[in-house]
Order: structure tokens, then sequence, then C-alpha cells
């Protein structure tokens, strides 16, 4: 082997080694400062108490409820209009509109969160104000649909990469027997790559939860438990920015590691369930 | 990726050769410096903070001042772990913190903390007692206070504005704050969210009340900073620029420039009352 050879396998084999040893050692590092909690034996107390500050008590069970309404929420609505971007991508579109689409998409990916919430405050938040007629329009509804335009861009992709997989015989015998496109897609293209579908969902979910500022902007981060869609919630990400401020030696800040545990473990088991959907045989013959 | 707060970054490089002024002036201080300061902290002081950093930044572009916020708690805490240079907090940093971090700290003005509600909204004037009801909840409807039949939108900050602290303990006797109750990371987005909000009601530094938002005369006394000035306006505080140690170097020159005559007219001209 070459000189340079050698050392750019050792840089690769450095570089996954270090990746791995810092996602472990972040949980590690949480656990360890959140073990206090454990010990007490609060930290189941606080997955089910609310967050109360002046009556010292320090649950994050609305944050936990704001997350997953939040993440989910959003997901519904991106999921019908990703699903129908990335078939008019795939099947209906003409190729160069469909190409500019992509191309339009992908460049999508990268918008910082932070200029969807500014946007979502002076557009967004007044509309949904003056439609419900109810509460501030900051609120569960208006950061699910900026959410929802984050993740597109995400799912879309993976669809559209997933719906290329479809080997090309499969689609010239559902045009071979007359099937129109409508059909193709129904019938050939989504029974195929149900598994693309899926894992483009998990992996929204896991990015509409990691998000943080889209919720700080425009979900009013009240710390009171979310009744509708039309109140005003936070959630454990910007939960997690809103405390971060407080005293360290308080268990006020503490707390915030059981916010992070259980991000974590959100991410995680998301992270299996697409690796154990994937590790299934992808193609049938 | 993402930020820990809302962090208002400003690095301002100056393009421009300025020939240095043949009179004397408080900024002959900085000719020949070089280096960087961090400000970071409470976000009523950032107006100031950007307009004495523009200046001495132009006037010698060898140096670069960072300003961000995060509110009077972390400004307090970035200091003391020698994060930044100077943390800035909108309340006297606590015996504690001061013990814990060797602080040094420099008033260099007065701050009112202001009621503020949609210029469209007709309740003007409300009672202390109607403004403790209206943050504790009890009180939830405009109706109630003789103006529109709509619910209150409450606003307030994060625990560690130093805006907070005060409001609490001067206008709400260190009463509750509703479960209800929005939140908003800084002086500016409280603000911003007040003007576009006809039912809301939140709570800012009086140098950032402006015609976007309405102040609310409160017990009869319209916060202003003549009523401030005068001590008629009881919610008030001092601006407080924080650091660990006696200041060195350029913090030090840049906190002495706080106190210069340049350095007071630039916060009376934000809306603050200078200590001098």
């Amino acid at each position: 082997m070459k000189l340079i050879d050698r050392f750019v396998e050792k840089f690769f084999w450095v570089a996954a080694v270090l990746s791995l040893a810092v996602t472990i050692l972040i949980f590690a590092f949480m656990v360890i400062l959140g073990l206090p909690l454990f010990k007490g034996g609060q930290f189941f107390d606080l997955l089910s108490k609310p967050w109360l500050p002046d009556h010292s008590t320090f649950g994050i069970y609305p944050m936990i409820v704001g997350t997953l309404s939040i993440s989910s929420l959003g997901l519904c609505f991106a999921f019908p209009l990703s699903l129908g971007c990335s078939a008019f991508i795939s099947v209906f579109g003409p190729k160069r509109l469909s190409k500019i689409l992509k191309k339009t998409v992908q460049l999508m990916t990268g918008i910082p969160t932070v200029i969807y919430g500014f946007v979502g405050i002076f557009l967004l938040v007044p509309i949904i104000r003056e439609i419900f007629k109810s509460g501030s329009g900051m609120c569960i509804l208006s950061a699910s649909l900026l959410l929802s335009i984050l993740v597109c861009p995400t799912m879309i992709l993976i669809f559209t990469d997933s719906f290329d997989q479809v080997p090309k015989p499969f689609l010239d015998a559902a045009d071979a027997l007359g099937g129109n496109k409508v059909q193709k897609v129904l019938y050939v293209i989504l029974p195929y790559s149900w598994r693309g579908v899926l894992t483009g969902l998990i992996l929204s979910l896991g990015r509409a939860m990691g998000d943080t500022m889209i919720a700080l902007m425009v979900a009013g981060n009240a710390v009171a438990l979310p009744h509708s869609v039309l109140d005003s919630a936070r959630t454990l990400t910007a939960h997690i920015a809103l405390v971060i401020a407080a005293d360290f030696e308080s268990l006020e800040f503490k707390t915030l590691f059981a916010c992070g545990i259980i991000l974590y473990l959100f991410t995680t088991v998301i992270a299996l369930s697409v690796r154990s959907i994937n590790s299934k045989p992808w193609r049938r013959k | 990726m993402t930020k820990t707060s809302i962090r208002v970054v400003f690095i301002f490089f100056a393009v421009c050769f300025v020939a240095s002024p043949c009179f004397s002036s408080p900024l002959d201080t900085f000719e020949g410096q070089k280096g960087t300061i961090k400000i970071s902290g409470g976000t009523a002081h950032i107006p100031v903070m950007q307009e004495a950093a523009k200046r001495i930044m132009i006037f010698n572009n060898d140096i670069q001042i960072s300003i961000a916020g995060g509110g009077s708690g972390v400004g307090i805490k970035q200091v003391g772990e020698g994060l930044v240079d100077i943390g800035n907090s909108g309340r006297a940093p606590t015996n504690e913190e001061i013990n814990n971090y060797q602080l040094k700290m420099f008033k260099w003005a007065i701050d009112g903390v202001g009621v503020i509600v949609n210029p469209k909204n007709s309740v003007k004037s409300l009672s202390k007692t109607q403004l403790i009801d209206i943050f504790s909840g009890k009180i939830t409807n405009w109706k109630d206070l003789a103006g529109l039949d709509k619910a209150i939108n409450v606003y307030t900050r994060d625990k560690a504005s130093g805006t907070r602290a005060v409001f609490w303990k001067k206008a709400l006797d260190k009463g509750e704050i509703t479960d209800k109750a929005n939140f908003v990371v800084s002086n500016g987005g409280m603000k911003s969210v007040i003007s576009s909000d006809p039912y809301g009601i939140g709570y800012v530094s009086v140098g950032h009340i402006d015609e976007s938002v309405a102040p609310v005369v409160l017990n009869g006394v319209a916060p202003t900073l003549e009523n401030v000035k005068q001590g008629k306006y009881k919610i008030a505080r001092g601006l407080y620029s924080n650091t660990k140690g006696e200041p060195s170097g350029l913090t030090k020159k840049f906190i002495e420039y706080l106190f210069s005559t340049e350095g007071q007219q630039i916060a009376a001209d934000k809306g603050f009352i200078p200590v001098k």
C-alpha cells in the first residue's frame, strides 16, 4: 500500500471512532450529571408532574406532551404533501420540471430553522390568531405548520430516492398491462417502496423533535399542559434553551439532564427503528 | 446546530479609514489599541452596547467587539466562567454570584420596566392590583378591564431575564405568573410580539418603548424616562456591566468609555437615565 493510502485509511478510522465516542460520551455526560435525579428517585416523578418552579416542582410532563404533539402534528401535515410532491417528481411531472423541483427541494434542506421561525412570527401567527379567534396565535398549530415545511424536503428526497429504486421491469409490466400513471403509483411503486416511505417518515420525526428554534419562536413556550392545538406549548428542546441560564447547582438546572436523556432516548428509538426496517432484505427478487 | 439563545451578534467591519479627529474625544484612549472584546447578557443593554461598539470600531478598526444577548443570568454566568469579557445584567448580581465569581459591577445607567400593550388596545391604564390579577391569571378577558371581549394573552420572560426579576419583584410584589403565559427570550422579542398581538400584554425596558407598542399607565404614573428619573415610577433598576475581577486593557477602556460624557450621552439617547 502506498503511504498516502495508509494515511487516508487511518484518517477514516479515526473519524469513525471519534464520532462514535462523542455520541457515547455525550450520553454518559448526561446520565452522570443527571445521576442525583435517579438516586433520589425523582426521575420518574419528573415525567408525570407539571413545571411549577415557584412551588419547587420541576416536572417536564407538559414539555414531553408539547414535543410529541408538535412533531407528530407537523408530520401529519408534511406527509401527504411530501408523498404527493415526490410522486409528481418521479412519475407525473414532465422531466424538466421535475428536475427543477427536485433541485429546489434540495436547496430547501439548507435553510436555517430560525428563518422559518422569523417568517412564522410575522406571517403565520397573526393569520392563525385571526382565523381561530382564540389565543395569541403562538400555539401548537403554528409551530407544527412551520415544522412541516422544515421536514418536507427531507421526506421528499427520501421518498423520491426510494421511488426511483423500483426496477424498470416492474414499471414496464404495469405499462404493458395498460395501467395508467395513478395505477402505477398506487399498485406498483408504493407497495414496492414502503420501506423507503417509512424510513423517510421516521427520520423526519427525528428532525422535527430535535428542532429548537421554530418551537421556541412560535409555539409560545407556556408551561401549562396544552389541551388543544390552539394552546401555547413548550417543547423539550425549547425548555432546555429557556432554562439553561438557571443556577448550575439548582434542581431546576439538573432536570435539564432529564430532558436531554429523554430526547436522546427518543432519537435512539428512532434510529434503531430505521435500522431494523432497512436491515431486512430491501429488494424482493 | 441550535443555539441556546437567540443571539444578536453584531460585528462591524469598518471599511473606511477615519481621519483621527483633531479635537480630543473619549475615543482617543482606543488609539493604537488592538484586540477583541466579547460582551453578552442583558438584552436591555444591547442598543447602547451596539452604538458604543460601532463608534469604537469605526474609530479604530483593529478592535473587534462582539455583542450577544441571552439575558442577565447568562451574562453573569458567562463572565464568571471567563467565556466573555463583559457580562451585562439588568439586575444587581446577588452576593452569592459576586463571591463565587469575584465579580466587579459597574452601574452605568438607570432603566425602568414598563408594561406594554398593543397600540390598538383601548386599555391603557391599570392599577397595580389589576396588573397582579392579569399576570396571575385571575383576570383573563379584556372586557373585565373595560376593553374588548377578547382573551388576554400574557407574555413573560424566562428566568434568566433581569427585566423579569425586577418586574416580578417591584410590579407583581413577587406574585405568581400564570402557567398559561407565553415566554419570549429578549426585550426586542417582547416588543415585536406585543406590536403584532392586539390582545397581548407584556413588559419591557423603558428604553425599548417606541410607537410600535403602547405604554400602560400604572397607578396613574406613566412609564416615561422623566417619571423614572424623578422617582415617581417605581419599577426601575440599574443597568450593570460586570467583569471578573478588576477589568484591564481594552475591557477597562470600554467600561471607562461607557462612563465618559459620550458614553453617557449614548445611554440617554437610547432611552435610559445616565448615572452621571
